[in-house]
C-alpha cells in the first residue's frame, strides 16, 4: 500500500534574525520553553498526527540538532521500516551541491521521497512554536482534491504587510500569493507548512530545478509557478497555540509569554504531548535563601538566590545572593554570588562570575550573553 | 579484562512500609522526588562497566517491572548483556532448594549463559552513589573469594533490620562477622564473589537444605574463605521501613547530602517522563526542597520533597512532608509531617499534621475530601 504521506522536515536555516543565539546552532536546535528546542514542536506534531515518515533536512550547523534528534525516540519516531531519516546534502557519482533553497532541498531527495511512493507530501519547518493536528489538513486537502494546500493563520490587519499573504475566494481558493504586500488585500498569512500532491509536486521540482532564474524556495518560486499554470491550492485555516520566535525581541516575549500562560493548554497539553530528549538530572534543589516567583525551571538546578519572572533551563546553578529577573537561562549556566541580571539570554555553558551585574533597559532588545560577549557587556561591582 | 555481572536479589527485601507497599515492592518505593530505591544500586552497577543485571524477584513486582522495562534508560537495552528480570515461575518436580537457594537453583542456566566470570550481588535498600569498580579491581588484587561492600552510617529511627557488622584485621581481611552496634561499619548487602565459587556454594547450600544464601555459606564458612572488604565513605542510608524512609528523604534537603548524592557524580539514572519544567506562581514561596518536573506550585513549600506533576495551590502550606507523584493539593490546606503516596488529592481547607516520627501517611489514590 502507497503511504498516504510523508512530511518533510525543512531544518537547515541559520535563522539570521536570530544572531547571536544561532552562532554555533541551527535554529530549530535553539533552546525554548525551559526544557525544549524549536524542532520539538514540529516532530511532536507529527507524532501527535501519526505521520509515522518524517525526512530531516538539514544543512547549517547541525551537530547539536543531530544529537538531539538521534534516531527520533523521543518521538516514537525510531521504527523499523519507516520513522526518521536525517537529510543531510551529499556527494554522489554526479558531484554534489549544498541545498540552494528550500525546493531544491528536497528537490535533492526525490529518491528519499519515492522510496515510500506517497500520495502527499508534507513540508513543514522546524522553525515555529505551534500544536497542530496536520492530518485536519490532510482532510481538506483530499476534500477539495487540491494539487496544493498551504496552511494559514489570521493575522491583524495592521501587521499583515510583513508577512507573506494569500489573496483567496470566499472558498478559500488561493489566486495570489503576496510576499509582504505594501498594501494587503489579505489577512491570512502563510505559515509554511504546504501539502502538495507527491506527482504534482515532483513535476514541479524538476522544473524549477532547471530553471536558471529561480531561487529554488518554496514561498518566491515554486508557489508563484504553481499558481500561474492553473494549478489547484486552496488555503488551510488554522487556529490555535502558535507563536513566532524570529527575532531575539519575538523569542525573549514567547518565553516570558509561558509564565502567564496556563501550562494545561501549551507546553503540557496532555491531549497533545510535547516531547523532547529527556536527560537524567537530579530534581531540581531550592536552597533555604532562594526566592522563587513567576518562574519555569528545570531539572539538574540549584537555586540559592532570587528568581522572578524567568526561565531557567536545566542544570543551573544560582549563588546566594544572585537576583534573576525578566531573563532567560540556557542549561547548564552558572551563576556566582551577588550577581544581577535583569532582561538578559545567557546561552549554554556561560559562567557569570560573582558581583557581575547585566542589565538590559526596557526600550532595548534582550541582551545575549556568553563566555565571548560577557567581558563587553557586563558590569562587575565590588561588593567588598 | 575480566567482567562482572550484577545480580539483585529481592528475596531478603525488608517490607515494613505500610500502605506504601500494599501494591509494589520495597525496591519499586518512589525515594528522592523522580528515583525509586532499585535506581541506586542499578545506576551503581552500570557506571562500574556492569553490562549484564539479574533481577530476583519475589512478590508484588508489576510496579517494578513497569518502572524498568527493556532497560534502556540505564544502558541495559543491549546487544550484549542486558537486562534480566527473573521472576519466581517454576516446576521442577526434582527442586528440593529452599529461600533465596530456589532462584539460583531454577536460574542457574542463565548463569552458565553469562559470559561473565564474576558476579556483584546486591539488594534495593543500600542507597548511595558510588563505583564498585573500586570494588572489584581490589577483589582480583587481593585475590579474595568474596569481597564485601562496607559502609558507615547512623542508623535512622526506625530502621528494622540489624545490619551485620563486621570486624577486620588489618589488611581489611574480615575477622567476623557479628551484630554488635558499637561497631560502626556495617556490610552493606553487596558483595562480589567468582561465578563458579558462587554456583559451588549455592550446590552446598541446596545440599544441606539452607533457606539463605549469604547467611549459610559467607556468614558460616569465615573460616575456610577469604573474605575482604571495600569501605564507601560518603552519603549513604538504609532505606527498610517507613520512618527509616521518611527520615531518609528529610536528610537529602541538607545540601550537603544532596549534593554527596547527586552534584559533581555521575547522574543516578531512572525511568524518563515527559513533564515540562516547574512552574512557580506569582506567589509561590519554596525553600530547602527537592522539586522534580512537572509540578506547579502556587502556594508555600518548605522542607519537603516534590515528585513529578504536584500542583499545590494558592494558599497552601506544606511543611517536612513527601508529596508523591501527581498528587493534587488544593488551596487552604495545611500539611506537616505527611506522606501522600501517587495520585492522592487533598480538597479545599484539610489539616493534616503527623509527626516526624511517625510520618501520617495516605496510600495511593485517596481522596480527602
Amino acid at each position: 500500500m502507497n503511504k498516504e504521506v510523508v512530511a518533510m522536515l525543512l531544518a537547515g536555516g541559520e535563522g539570521k534574525r536570530l544572531g547571536p543565539l544561532t552562532r554555533h546552532l541551527a535554529k530549530p536546535a535553539v533552546p525554548f520553553g525551559g526544557k525544549y528546542r524549536i524542532i520539538d514542536f514540529t516532530l511532536s506534531n507529527c507524532t501527535n498526527s501519526r505521520i509515522e515518515t518524517v525526512g530531516v533536512l538539514t544543512q547549517y550547523s547541525p551537530l547539536v540538532l543531530n544529537q538531539h534528534i538521534g534516531a527520533g525516540s523521543p518521538w516514537g519516531l525510531d521504527l523499523p521500516t519507516e520513522g526518521l531519516s536525517i537529510l543531510s546534502p551529499y556527494t554522489a557519482k554526479e558531484g554534489g551541491d549544498w541545498y540552494k533553497g528550500t525546493a531544491d532541498a528536497i528537490y535533492q531527495n526525490i529518491h528519499y521521497i519515492d522510496q515510500y511512493n506517497p500520495e502527499n507530501v508534507l513540508v513543514i519547518s522546524g522553525d515555529h512554536i505551534y500544536h497542530m493536528d496536520y492530518n485536519l489538513m490532510l482532510e481538506q486537502h483530499i476534500e477539495t482534491n487540491a494539487d496544493a494546500t498551504i496552511s494559514v493563520i489570521e493575522v491583524p490587519w495592521e501587521e499583515a504587510s510583513r508577512f507573506g499573504i494569500l489573496n483567496t475566494t470566499d472558498s478559500l481558493s488561493i489566486y495570489e500569493f503576496e510576499e509582504k504586500p505594501a498594501a494587503p488585500k489579505n489577512n491570512l498569512a502563510s505559515m509554511g507548512i504546504y501539502l502538495f500532491k507527491w506527482q504534482e509536486l515532483r513535476k514541479h521540482l524538476i522544473e524549477d530545478a532547471i530553471c536558471f532564474e529561480s531561487t529554488h524556495d518554496f514561498g518566491k518560486d515554486l508557489i508563484p509557478k504553481m499558481l500561474s499554470v492553473g494549478n489547484s491550492m486552496y488555503a488551510y485555516q488554522f487556529e490555535g497555540y502558535w507563536k513566532d520566535v524570529g527575532t531575539i525581541q519575538s523569542y525573549w516575549e514567547a518565553n516570558m509569554d509561558l509564565l502567564n500562560e496556563d501550562l494545561s493548554v501549551s507546553l503540557n497539553c496532555k491531549k497533545w504531548r510535547t516531547y523532547s530528549k529527556v536527560t537524567n538530572e537530579p530534581p531540581q534543589f531550592i536552597a533555604e535563601t532562594a526566592n522563587i516567583q513567576n518562574a519555569l525551571i528545570h531539572s539538574g538546578s540549584y537555586i540559592n538566590g532570587t528568581i522572578d519572572t524567568s526561565v531557567l533551563f536545566e542544570n543551573v546553578s544560582v549563588g546566594a545572593g544572585s537576583t534573576i529577573s525578566h531573563s532567560i537561562i540556557h542549561p547548564n549556566v552558572t551563576i556566582g554570588k551577588n550577581v544581577r541580571i535583569e532582561r538578559a539570554i545567557i546561552k549554554e555553558n556561560t559562567t557569570i562570575p560573582a558581583g557581575t551585574v547585566i542589565s538590559t533597559p526596557p526600550t532595548d532588545e534582550p541582551m545575549v550573553i556568553d563566555d565571548d560577549t560577557l567581558p563587553k557587556r557586563a558590569v562587575t561591582v565590588d561588593y567588598l | 579484562m575480566k567482567q562482572m555481572m550484577g545480580l539483585i536479589n529481592l528475596e531478603h527485601e525488608r517490607d515494613t512500609f505500610q500502605e506504601l507497599t500494599y501494591f509494589r515492592c520495597p525496591a519499586a518505593i518512589p525515594f528522592a522526588g523522580r528515583y525509586r530505591l532499585i535506581d541506586f544500586t542499578l545506576s551503581n552497577m552500570v557506571r562500574s562497566g556492569i553490562q549484564e543485571v539479574a533481577l530476583f524477584t519475589n512478590q508484588k513486582y508489576r510496579a517494578l517491572m513497569d518502572h524498568l522495562g527493556t532497560g534502556v534508560h540505564w544502558g541495559l537495552a543491549r546487544r550484549h548483556g542486558g537486562l534480566f528480570i527473573l521472576p519466581p515461575d517454576w516446576h521442577d518436580p526434582s527442586d528440593i532448594s529452599r529461600g533465596d537457594l530456589r532462584h539460583f537453583h531454577n536460574n542457574r542456566d542463565y548463569f552458565h549463559r553469562s559470559k561473565a566470570d564474576y558476579v556483584l550481588v546486591s539488594g534495593s535498600q543500600f542507597i548511595a552513589n558510588t563505583d564498585y569498580n573500586a570494588a572489584f579491581q581490589k577483589h582480583l588484587y587481593t585475590g579474595a573469594d568474596i569481597t564485601l561492600l562496607t559502609t558507615e552510617t547512623k542508623l535512622a529511627p526506625g530502621n528494622q533490620q540489624v545490619r551485620p557488622r563486621v570486624e577486620l584485621d588489618e589488611d581489611d581481611w574480615v575477622k567476623s562477622l557479628h551484630n554488635d552496634i558499637t561497631n560502626p561499619i556495617q556490610f552493606s548487602g553487596t558483595y562480589i564473589i567468582h561465578k563458579e565459587l558462587l554456583l559451588e556454594l549455592v550446590d552446598a547450600c541446596i545440599a544441606y537444605e539452607k533457606t539463605d544464601f549469604f547467611q549459610a555459606t559467607i556468614k558460616g564458612n569465615l573460616h575456610k574463605l577469604f573474605v575482604q572488604t571495600y569501605h564507601h565513605t560518603g552519603y549513604s542510608a538504609f532505606i527498610d521501613s517507613l520512618e527509616s524512609f521518611y527520615h531518609q528523604n528529610m536528610e537529602l534537603l541538607k545540601p550537603a547530602n544532596y549534593e554527596n548524592m547527586f552534584l559533581n557524580r555521575p547522574p543516578v539514572l531512572t525511568k524518563v517522563s515527559n513533564e515540562p519544567p516547574v512552574k512557580y506562581g506569582p506567589n509561590a514561596q519554596v525553600s530547602s526542597s527537592i522539586v522534580a518536573n512537572g509540578c506547579v506550585i502556587e502556594g508555600t513549600v518548605e522542607n519537603s520533597v516534590l515528585f513529578r506533576g504536584v500542583h499545590i495551590s494558592p494558599d497552601t502550606h506544606i511543611k517536612d512532608s513527601i508529596i508523591m507523584q501527581r498528587c493534587d493539593v488544593a488551596s487552604g490546606v495545611d500539611l506537616e509531617n505527611v506522606i501522600l503516596d501517587k495520585d492522592v488529592h487533598i480538597l479545599e481547607n484539610q489539616r493534616l499534621i503527623g509527626s516526624a516520627e511517625k510520618p501520617y501517611t495516605l496510600a495511593k489514590r485517596k481522596v480527602l475530601v
